[in-house]
């Protein structure tokens, strides 16, 4: 791999950037791999590239079906946290939290991780106490957590409305300060390039169209670019597992919705932390570009198209100038969606299936981009050890029917 | 269409502007004059203004090009202070007097920038070049992203709140047309003559679309009389609505679309009670898109100059406002619109040369003219260079053929059409995949998508001729389809004119230097060159490489030049590169107008109850609690919470004490298998409950974890009072109807949510029979023929109710329902009669110490999604007779462990001391971190009534636990000691509530 450097750009600039190599190879795909992944977004390439960097497997390939990140991973707010409330869930997220951290270095391609620090508003007396007791549980895990009052929440975030006669008054917030933003495209090109580098195929343009069986076992796929066999298959479909898992039979605990976010046209910058609020449900940070980035919430009906319906936007636009009243004239300029898994607990689902050869990683719902390393961290594991990491033991598929739920759902004032 | 000498008449006229009425406006500080009917963009060139940005990356100067949506380079800050607006597009505001208008890029001045030094830097800042570097030494990274957030941004956001208002309405129609050129009023005309109910958009204030620009003949009128007539006999039909000013910009499932319509100009103050703008949700049986075509530049090095223009925008500040651009020009087309532009010039008296890469044709309409005005058609051409330094000054000009050689004009503008995009992003937006013709060089609709139709150059259809055809023929077969018998209008022949076919053509390969695609982000071929160099193969890989797209007009002027030049790179055709996704909105839309009314106290509006004025004049302090406002304490002048909760806790179990309990949710439930229903929803049974009683339930999800709770009453046969949480009262309902209609359809029974029609006021403590005794009429409120837990129907000061012996505070209580709007007296009658008692009213605090005393659980604070019935201690209210939803989850391994969470009481070895809610617990105080927690706090007050602190919590194991000791460890360090308890403080046997 091409090592990048300032003094590398350097040396570029002064030859017209000429020779740089491409980022990954644009191979066919062999007709057999140790290991396939379906799906080539951040959580996907992830898995291979920790699957090649640290269990020593690089005969991979990574299908996806149309541009590698063109699905949630390029599709969301970019947030990055890990103030769970659960134990299981905040170990997780910790472990992708501290890979996030170096992971610049690691893959020499700035993901640009902004740790502007995250803030979680409370608008009641019971959000205060979910407030408390989430605060509390973050750092007896070991995570960073601090409670705001109204005015230290104003202090550093001067554009919020902290006004007692507010709607929904803001009575104080979590606030994780190594939370915050990262750039959503260079995840992906991070871990492909490395991932490339390590002997990973990344196969684009490449669906899937079944799963091939023999006597049980599952030992590769049918794609629009033929068949590949593989000694392991890992599906990391967000949106699209349970259509996957159809094709191999398989039915997942799982329902698919979409999800909007949009930005506004780009401004000075004017919000240096990333918000969020439960209560009257919007997020918003601003980026790097300017741009006011704000999540909106879940459509309540099903479904697979990438976009949903106004009224969801009208209800994020609202929350928006309700909390941060100055923005009411700025403009918003573009509108997006994606397809969110969401498992009941809403929680991920990581590990083996009852089909040998077959693993599943999907379930992260609305939470899925701040767990890409962490997520591909642990499947890596798990595939190369044919058994789930002490991370993701207790996110197997198994919990539906033993009722080891990790109810980050029920957990009330938890956003995802 | 135009012929060259056709039209010279409407020069003078001006089409639009009002020379005679002047505006007087401020662009960066200068003090200009403008007249009505300008865009800020025409005032400024007309008064020859050439400069009027910087560019957002390289700061390059940058000027006007275009006359629309498309504007990539004059983005203003319109206004100032509350009422500002960032990244105002010049071409896109109406100019009015005092307009104040600033470059949202200019640096110190428009001549001068200190970051404008950046282009000395530029070749190392290649696209993505943040991604190569910036990552050491690590500790420096936040210092780097504060220096790349220095340049971030365009406009500022306004200081304060906004002053204006918005709104949002809906409308339905039989046929939508978007767009108000040629193609859609011919089309709305159509339609409207046929009666149908009709409902056109237009982004622009004024109508006719691109026909403004151009002055044609249409039907025999000129082509503002042609407008001026439409507008006229559209106005006249009572099922049209005309929306001007009103840009549509987004399309949803089911033919819904939205659009925004502009009432005042942003800046500008608007009179009191007016809305500034107005966001229609429109739902149409059938869609016409007119939404017209945007021209494309062409690339050459430095086409980014000051005084390089699109020529569509040229003739329609030559047509439409009557400026005088050019004295010397420079045309380069690669298809015949660009000689409109030229003709137009020419009628300006400007001289010009025109630049055409296609071979001459002895089928030119426009050699006769070329000869007659001495204009210098220079065929198999190209622009290779523009040269000058504030502004274009020359152009090198190659001309291929024999010895390939090569000129240099002199001009003050140079007008380039690169050919024509139908707007395609509504048909987009709506899962419509454009498709690429070669003959007419564009992206035109592919597979129909029903009830929809794309006509005019939205179509790829550009002559008039076919507008006004292709307007009346969707017009017909749109009416046809909503059942209208529609007659064809007039004859609407035109002479169509034969047009030398486009040679779509994107760039010399031999062309060097920086050509700018898209002028916003300063994304240049060199740019896609890189993206591809390394491997970003994907269309949409290589926008969100280089930025292509990602400025204010998303790529409305660029976007498809770029996949045209990355086609070419990748060595594919255009239709396999494809396009990236349209996304709405098609231009951006404000906040405000989005949000509406939803603003302020209408956000979500307050729920207040009956008695909500007397609270207030009776000093209480309130809580949201879900969408309700509940008063929470009542302190007495001088009294702290804690004081006035004390005094509300021991008047409750000493004396008399009421409060307003309307907010929990009532849902009316009657049908003859409302037993059924009930049995299978709860988890207790409720076969053997009578009319008149009432028994307590708890609802759990399918996971088994408990959902909510309340009392039930059977008010008699087939017919029952549910009561709910507050909170969760319409999750309740949502819930229950869910299981009925789509599980259960079988079941014969109904809801209705009644929370609202019955006003409830509970009395509690040990005089609460006394004095309700006053009040009551009709009823033996006696323990014997009026137990704990029953129900009677009766008369309360005068009026009608219905009365519960139920109690959540475990005093003797009774809680009665009355119709709000008589509700007020009950409550003053029951005051009133409670004086000689001491009684007082007390809140949700109070409340809540009085229920944790007692050991009663609130769901969503002691309960969190995660936690059993049997968690809770709660097994007698489990049935093992019956099924019910959550059942077959209560038997599932994890659900059954013993050591799962369980409710406890927990009490501090300082009597004194009041644990934090929400604080954790810990067997182990001094474990290093991260620590072993096992559970929390859920519930903590001070018990005046006892004497000491009381906290309810979930423990792991906690019902094995009694007597135990363990310890809250709070984050920032402090450990407490406490012991697990018993969860019920306060008459444990019951016997209060039975007297």
């Amino acid at each position: 791999m091409q090592r990048f450097s300032a003094l590398r750009l350097l040396g570029h600039g002064l030859t017209g950037h000429k020779h740089w190599r491409q980022s990954w190879r644009h191979p066919e795909p062999k007709r057999e791999y140790d290991v396939v992944i379906v799906g080539g977004g951040g959580h996907g390439l992830a898995t291979a590239y920790y699957l090649a960097r640290e269990h020593g497997m690089t005969n991979i390939a990574v299908v996806e079906k149309g541009w590698i990140g063109g699905g949630n991973t390029g599709r969301n707010t970019t947030i990055v946290r890990s103030n769970y409330l659960w134990d299981e869930a905040a170990h997780l997220y910790e472990k992708s939290l501290k890979l996030w951290e170096g992971l610049s270095h690691e893959l020499n391609f700035n993901v640009m991780f902004s740790q502007r620090g995250v803030m979680n508003l409370a608008h009641s007396l019971q959000d205060v106490r979910d407030a408390e007791r989430r605060a509390n549980a973050n750092v007896l895990n070991g995570i960073d957590s601090e409670i705001l009052t109204p005015e230290q929440i104003r202090q550093k975030v001067p554009l919020i409305s902290i006004s007692p006669t507010a709607r929904y008054p803001v009575l104080g917030a979590t606030f994780q300060p190594r939370g915050g933003v990262a750039r959503h495209d260079a995840i992906t090109w991070g871990y492909a390039r490395a991932a490339d580098a390590l002997g990973v195929d990344i196969i684009q343009n490449c669906e899937v169209t079944g799963v091939l069986k023999e006597s049980g076992h599952v030992v590769g796929v049918e794609t629009t670019r033929g068949v590949i066999r593989a000694r392991k298959v890992g599906v990391v479909a967000a949106g699209h597992s349970s259509v996957i898992a159809q094709m191999a039979g398989l039915r997942l605990p799982i329902e698919s919705h979409p999800l909007q976010a949009f930005v506004s046209e780009p401004c000075k910058p004017a919000l240096d932390t990333v918000v969020m609020s439960n209560a009257v449900h919007a997020y918003i940070s601003q980026s790097d570009k300017g741009e006011f980035v704000v999540g909106a919430g879940i459509d309540g009906y099903n479904g697979y198209s990438q976009s949903g319906g106004y009224n969801v936007i009208e209800g994020a636009v609202a929350a928006i100038v309700e909390l941060f009243p100055t923005l009411s004239r700025i403009r918003l300029m573009r509108q997006w969606g994606g397809i969110v898994d969401v498992a009941p607990d809403a929680c991920p689902i990581i590990g083996l299936t009852p089909l040998k050869g077959l693993y599943i990683n999907c379930g992260w719902g609305t939470g899925g981009f701040k767990s890409t390393p962490g997520s591909g961290w642990v499947l890596a594991h798990t595939i190369a050890h044919n058994r789930p990491h002490e991370l993701n033991l207790p996110f197997t598929l198994e919990r539906f029917s033993s009722g080891a739920l990790i109810d980050e759902h029920g957990a009330a004032g938890v956003a995802h | 269409m135009s012929t060259p000498n056709a039209t010279t008449s409407h020069l003078q006229e001006g089409l639009t502007v009002n020379s005679s009425r002047r505006l007087n406006f401020k662009f960066n500080g200068r003090s200009y004059q403008g007249v009505v009917g300008d865009t800020l963009a025409s005032a400024l060139l007309a008064n020859g203004v050439i400069v009027v940005g910087r560019s957002f990356k390289y700061r390059r100067r940058r000027g006007i090009v275009s006359d629309g949506a498309e504007e990539p380079n004059a983005i203003v800050q319109l206004g100032s202070g509350a009422t500002t607006v960032p990244n105002i597009r010049a071409t896109q505001v109406m100019l009015y007097e005092g307009l104040e208008a600033t470059s949202v890029n200019k640096g110190y001045s428009l001549d001068f920038d200190l970051r404008a030094i950046i282009r000395l830097a530029g070749r190392f800042m290649p696209p993505g070049f943040y991604y190569k570097t910036f990552m050491s030494p690590k500790k420096l990274w936040p210092f780097y992203e504060r220096l790349i957030r220095l340049s971030a941004g365009l406009g500022e956001i306004p200081k304060s709140p906004d002053p204006d208002l918005y709104d949002s309405i809906n409308a339905h129609c039989d046929i939508l047309v978007v767009g108000g050129g040629i193609a859609g009023l011919s089309a709305a005309l159509t339609a409207g003559l046929a009666g149908a109910r009709v409902i056109i958009t237009e982004q622009q204030p004024l109508w006719g679309g691109a026909l403004l620009g151009r002055p044609e003949t249409v039907v025999g009128l000129s082509s503002k009389k042609w407008i001026e007539q439409v507008i006229d006999r559209l106005k006249g039909m009572k099922e049209v609505k005309l929306l001007p000013n009103c840009c549509l910009f987004g399309a949803y499932d089911h033919h819904f679309y939205t659009a925004c319509e502009t009432r005042y100009p942003p800046g500008i103050t608007i009179p009191e009670g007016e809305v500034r703008e107005r966001v229609w949700k429109i739902r149409a049986r059938q869609v016409i898109h007119a939404t017209g075509a945007i021209e494309r530049p062409l690339l050459y090095k430095n086409n980014d100059l000051p005084g390089i223009m699109l020529a569509g925008a040229v003739s329609a500040y030559i047509n439409r406002w009557d400026i005088t651009l050019s004295r010397h020009a420079v045309v380069f087309t690669n298809n015949d619109s660009g000689y409109r532009a030229a003709c137009d010039l020419v009628r300006s008296g400007a001289s010009v040369v025109v630049v055409d890469p296609r071979a001459a044709s002895e089928t030119n309409r426009y050699a006769k003219w070329s000869d007659q005005n001495r204009v210098e058609i220079l065929n198999q051409s190209w622009i290779t260079e523009a040269r000058g330094t504030l502004r274009v000054r020359s152009v090198i000009v190659k001309r291929s053929g024999e010895g390939n050689q090569q000129f240099e004009f002199t001009c003050d503008l140079l007008a380039v059409s690169g050919g024509w995009n139908p707007v395609l992003h509504l048909y987009a937006y709506s899962g419509g995949k454009p498709l690429f013709d070669e003959q007419r060089g564009c992206f035109v609709p592919n597979a129909k998508i029903e009830g929809q139709q794309q006509i005019g150059a939205a179509n790829g259809s550009f002559s008039l001729a076919a507008c006004l055809n292709e307007g009346v023929e969707a017009g017909i077969h749109a009416l046809f389809e909503c059942g209208y018998s529609a007659s064809v209008p007039e004859t609407t022949e035109i002479e169509s004119v034969e047009e030398q076919p486009i040679l779509p053509f994107w760039r010399l390969a031999e062309s060097g230097g920086e050509q700018f695609i898209d002028l916003q982000n300063d994304t240049k071929v060199a740019d896609i060159e890189l993206a591809v160099a390394e491997g970003y193969r994907s269309i949409e890989h290589i926008k969100r490489y280089t930025l292509l797209g990602f400025g204010t007009d998303q790529g409305k002027m660029g976007n498809i030049v770029g996949m045209a030049v990355a086609a070419g790179l990748l060595k594919q055709t255009i239709p396999e590169t494809g396009t990236t996704t349209f996304r709405p909105p098609y231009t951006p839309v404000t906040f405000g107008a989005i949000a509406g009314r939803h603003v302020g106290p209408l956000f979500d509006t307050v729920r207040k109850t009956a008695f909500h004025s007397w609270h207030c004049s009776h000093g209480a302090e309130f809580e949201d609690v879900g969408q309700w406002r509940r008063p929470w304490y009542y302190p007495r002048e001088g009294e702290t919470m804690q004081q006035a909760v004390n005094r509300e806790c021991l008047t409750a179990r000493n004396q008399v004490a009421m409060i307003d309990a309307s907010t929990l949710g009532k849902i009316d439930i009657q049908g003859p298998d409302a037993v059924t229903f009930l049995d299978r929803i709860y988890t207790n049974g409720w076969g053997n409950l009578k009319p008149g009683r009432c028994r307590y339930g708890l609802m759990l999800g399918e996971d088994g974890m408990v959902m909510d709770d309340g009392v039930t009453t059977c008010l008699g046969p087939n017919h029952y009072l549910m009561t709910t949480t507050t909170g969760g009262a319409a999750r309740v309902l949502g819930w229950m109807e869910r299981w009925l209609q789509t599980e259960w359809p079988e079941l014969k029974v109904y809801f209705t949510s009644v929370t609202d029609h019955w006003a409830t006021i509970s009395v509690s403590g040990p005089f609460a029979r006394k004095t309700f005794e006053q009040v009551c009429e009709q009823v033996d409120l006696s323990s014997a023929s009026f137990p704990f837990l029953s129900f009677r129907e009766g008369v309360v000061a005068g009026v009608p109710t219905r009365i519960f012996r139920i109690s959540f505070s475990g005093e003797l209580g009774f809680e009665i329902n009355v119709n709000a709007n008589a509700a007020q007296g009950v409550w003053d009658a029951i005051w009133e009669a409670g004086q000689e008692y001491g009684i007082t009213a007390y809140g949700t605090e109070t409340m809540h110490v009085l229920r944790a005393e007692k050991g009663f659980i609130i769901v969503g604070q002691d309960t969190d999604g995660s936690v059993t019935p049997i968690d809770l201690g709660m097994n007698w209210i489990v049935s093992k007779k019956k099924d019910f939803i959550g059942r077959r989850s209560l038997a599932r391994a994890d659900t059954k462990r013993e050591d799962r969470k369980q409710l406890v009481g927990l009490l501090t070895s300082d009597p004194a001391r009041v644990l934090p809610e929400g604080a954790q617990l810990v067997a182990n105080p001094d474990e290093p971190l991260p620590a072993t927690m096992i559970g929390h706090v859920t519930s903590s007050y001070w018990s005046e009534n006892i004497g000491r602190s009381i906290a309810l919590a979930l423990v792991r194991g906690g019902h094995q636990k009694e007597g135990q000791r363990i310890y809250v460890r709070n984050r920032d360090g402090e450990t407490i000691a406490v012991n697990i308890s018993s969860s019920v403080f306060f008459d444990p046997e019951g016997e209060r509530q039975n007297v």
